[in-house]
């Protein structure tokens, strides 16, 4: 490359001469660690240049060149474009990296979920077990010698398909009828599993307090079946009587491995699926996606799509933030009032979601360089009628209902509090990392699309309780709000998509990372190109399930009962958790 | 807590309180839509249409399956496969069996088997066989969006719960382009335009 990619500008090879070197591969960016220094290399990245956020960590099998590598990007709090640094090791057992817990608290489920699904050991990780997959599991998915039990070929279309495609179902092809493949020599009678004692060890592992008192201490599981948890989400909780003293969040019940399956669809076949991520927020997954790889295409949307995006994005936050209120309330105890006022305002946007994509939660409506199809005839008026007259007034009402009840206030004040720093260093985001006093919000640190152009604010709430995470939801809705209102205002006319609609896009060879303000948080997309016709590397950041990192810390010293208001303050989708 | 006296509890018991009011309200003016205009708040498209409008008050519900949200045009559930009559009732399928929608697929669910010319054993474009696992389907529109045919369509009937696998063969897939153009009107009068123009354009050029 000739100019210097925009994280290169800064003079980290003179600070380590011989063990950093800018990554010159064509389409790359960042910079390349020797193992040996990564630590030290992230210390001063943090300390001296202020990168005090871990955004994604994720590791990429490249099995042709024999190598392994771990991606690392890395952002400001206070804003501004982010700074990648990658750690290469030969493929060969044991795959081993320093781990970097003791300066980014927030790798912790990172580096777990990529030693599950790659097989990188970081060393120095206290905690280092599988996360999506459960132990015992054979092999390491996401390695792209890996194949599942259901295998049929590299890359999608499949070939049996067309033009003699002579129906088969997937189970009759396994000799069990089912999606599980045994390794060789196994076998079921003799097999014995131990999943949980790695799991009640590490929960073991905290402070032991004198007390002077002998007191026995219990363990409990709480989940996978639990109304509390939203999903399959399993909590182990060990008890001083009611008080948490050890909590361990163990989920991967809906893992399917999104990325494997995200490896090998073509790209266009992607955004279907990111859908199914955060079930509750399409719009907003179909967005980082696109946006992703029209950062590796060049391709930019034209005016009135970029429009469309923004107002469709906003209401998918209002969406999830209603709802998102409404569920918290129902684990707080007030079964279902406040939570189906907020539902009827998600039915109406869903209304429109279904008039503009043709589904009501599973959208598949961004395109690249683009959107699918322009707003039918009435849809913008809907648009209209409730951002202007209708949610002001109801979001107001439902704040009426809430905000000053006694009972609400005394059960989430001061309760699951997250402090400001720590909220940082466990790589909290989105509504729980302002709500912990941080005004960081990707619309605005690193604007993308068109939100530059938008007159808002970021929510910000300094005491990062149940309370206040409830609370900078409302404040977040009314800034959508306003953006949708703005939107709709100057929404020009023109054409929906920058290019011919065409089903097999060419994405030049490189690497992007795309991230959008989620509802949830920072929803990133690491996309890897080889310039072939299905991405290398597809990578998600989810934020409900880094969101997971500070869960643990954040409900230790809590009565058990209040954890699941806590859990709910979070508000994880368990779509995006477990991929 | 600074004040426990259970004023806001009483604040929020206003909000449901009227909530609980609006529901009767306007139930008593859709009594005089009803008698001034025949327009009836339930068990009617229009009260449907009101319910799921921005000027919707107290109770929202649909009562399924005896009312249903209305469907928009776009809306997508499992595609079929469009035909067109001709003038003795003959069907004439529009797929060519191309593939493109096979190709785009991203669960792979639709098979497609290639009619050959039994005298030459050339491909012809008619498909032989066409497939969809509509258990796999994940009901993305992908197929219908990318088609140049205009032939593979997104349905808008969506109450086909099943106690077994459903996989869909060519004759249970085939549905005529006047079903299409009864639900999707205006999507329908956009293609068949364009097709007329090009078919237009190509007869000028001959």
């Amino acid at each position: 490359m000739t100019t210097p990619a925009p994280t290169q500008t800064l003079d980290l090879a003179a600070r380590f001469p011989g063990s950093v070197t800018p990554d010159e591969r064509e389409g790359y960016d960042g910079w390349i660690v020797a193992k040996e220094k990564l630590i030290s290399f992230a210390q001063v990245v943090r300390d001296e240049f202020g990168y005090d956020y871990l955004s994604s960590l994720t590791g990429v099998d490249y099995l042709p060149e024999g190598k392994m590598e771990v991606v690392y990007h890395v952002y400001k709090t206070t804003g501004g474009p982010g700074l990648i640094f990658k750690v290469q090791v030969p493929r060969q057992d044991p795959i081993e990296v320093p781990s970097l817990m003791p300066v980014y608290p927030g790798a912790d489920l990172q580096e777990r979920e990529a030693w599950d699904l790659l097989g990188i050991k970081f060393i120095g990780h206290p905690d280092l077990r599988r996360v999506l997959m459960w132990e015992g599991f054979e092999g390491h998915p996401l390695r792209k010698d890996w194949q599942e039990a259901f295998f049929e070929e590299e890359a999608k279309p499949f070939k049996s398909r067309w033009p003699d495609g002579q129906f088969t179902m997937a189970e009759d092809r396994t000799p069990l009828g089912d999606n599980v493949a045994f390794p060789a020599g196994f076998d079921p009678k003799k097999a014995r599993f131990d999943p949980e004692t790695a799991l009640y060890e590490s929960l073991r592992q905290y402070d032991k307090e004198e007390t002077g008192l002998e007191t026995d201490h219990m363990l409990v599981n709480m989940g996978p079946h639990h109304p509390s948890t939203h999903g399959v989400f399993r909590m182990a909780v060990i008890l001083d009587g009611e008080t948490i003293v050890s909590l361990k969040p163990v989920m991967g019940y809906l893992h399917r491995n999104h990325e494997k399956i995200g490896e090998r669809n073509t790209f266009l076949m992607n955004m279907p699926y990111t859908d199914r991520l955060d079930y509750l927020s399409s719009m907003s997954n179909n967005f980082g996606y696109a946006l992703t790889v029209e950062k590796l295409m060049g391709v930019k949307p034209p005016e009135r799509a970029e429009y469309i995006r923004v107002i469709m994005a906003e209401l998918t936050r209002i969406a999830n933030h209603v709802w998102a209120i409404g569920f918290l309330l129902n684990d707080l105890g007030a079964y279902f009032t406040p939570m189906l006022y907020g539902v009827e305002e998600r039915e109406l946007i869903l209304d429109i979601f279904e008039a503009v994509s043709g589904s009501r939660m599973m959208c598949n409506y961004f395109r690249f360089g683009g959107v699918a199809r322009d707003l039918p005839e009435g849809t913008l008026e809907k648009i209209h009628g409730i951002a202007f007259d209708r949610l002001p007034r109801k979001i107001d009402e439902l704040e009426r209902l809430l905000a000053e009840n006694e009972i609400v206030r005394t059960r989430s004040i001061g309760q699951g509090v997250l402090s400001a720093e720590d909220a940082i260093r466990y790589s909290a985001a989105g509504p729980l990392l302002r709500a912990s006093g941080i005004p960081y919000d990707v619309r605005r640190a690193e604007p993308y699309g068109i939100y530059d152009r938008f007159e808002f604010d970021v929510a910000v709430r300094y005491n990062g309780d149940i309370y206040d995470r409830m609370m900078i939801r409302f404040d977040e809705v009314r800034q959508s709000i306003r953006i949708i209102q703005q939107a709709v205002k100057d929404l020009p006319g023109g054409p929906i998509t920058a290019m011919k609609p065409v089903y097999q896009v060419r994405v030049p060879a490189g690497e992007a990372y795309g991230r959008v303000e989620g509802p949830k948080g920072e929803l990133g997309y690491y996309v890897i190109s080889t310039g072939k016709s299905t991405p290398w590397r597809y990578h998600i950041r989810a934020p409900s399930f880094i969101n997971l990192t500070a869960f643990g810390p954040m409900c230790t010293g809590l009565k058990i009962a209040d954890v699941v208001g806590v859990l709910g303050s979070i508000d994880i989708v368990l779509g995006e958790v477990d991929r | 807590m600074d004040d426990m006296y259970g004023k806001g509890i009483l604040k929020g018991l206003g909000v449901t309180l009227k909530h609980f009011w609006e529901t009767y309200l306007d139930d008593a003016v859709w009594l005089v839509r009803r008698v001034t205009k025949g327009e009836r708040r339930y068990l009617s498209l229009e009260g449907v249409a009101h319910r799921s409008s921005k000027d919707a008050r107290g109770i929202f519900t649909v009562q399924y399956p005896e009312e249903k949200l209305l469907i928009p045009e776009e809306f997508r559930y499992i595609p079929f496969l469009v035909y067109d009559e001709g003038p003795n009732g003959e069907k004439t399928m529009r797929c060519t069996s191309c593939g493109i929608c096979s190709r785009v697929c991203p669960p792979q669910c639709i098979w497609i088997v290639r009619s050959a010319d039994p005298a030459t054993g050339r491909p012809i474009p008619d498909p032989f066989e066409f497939q969809i696992d509509a258990d796999v389907c994940m009901n993305c529109g992908l197929c219908a969006e990318y088609c140049p045919f205009d032939a593979i369509k997104m349905d808008h009937d969506y109450e086909m719960a099943s106690t077994s696998r459903t996989v869909f063969n060519k004759e249970q897939l085939a549905k005529p382009a006047s079903y299409y153009e009864a639900i999707r009107p205006i999507n329908a009068a956009q293609e068949n335009a364009a097709r007329a123009a090009k078919e237009a354009a190509r007869a000028a050029a001959e």
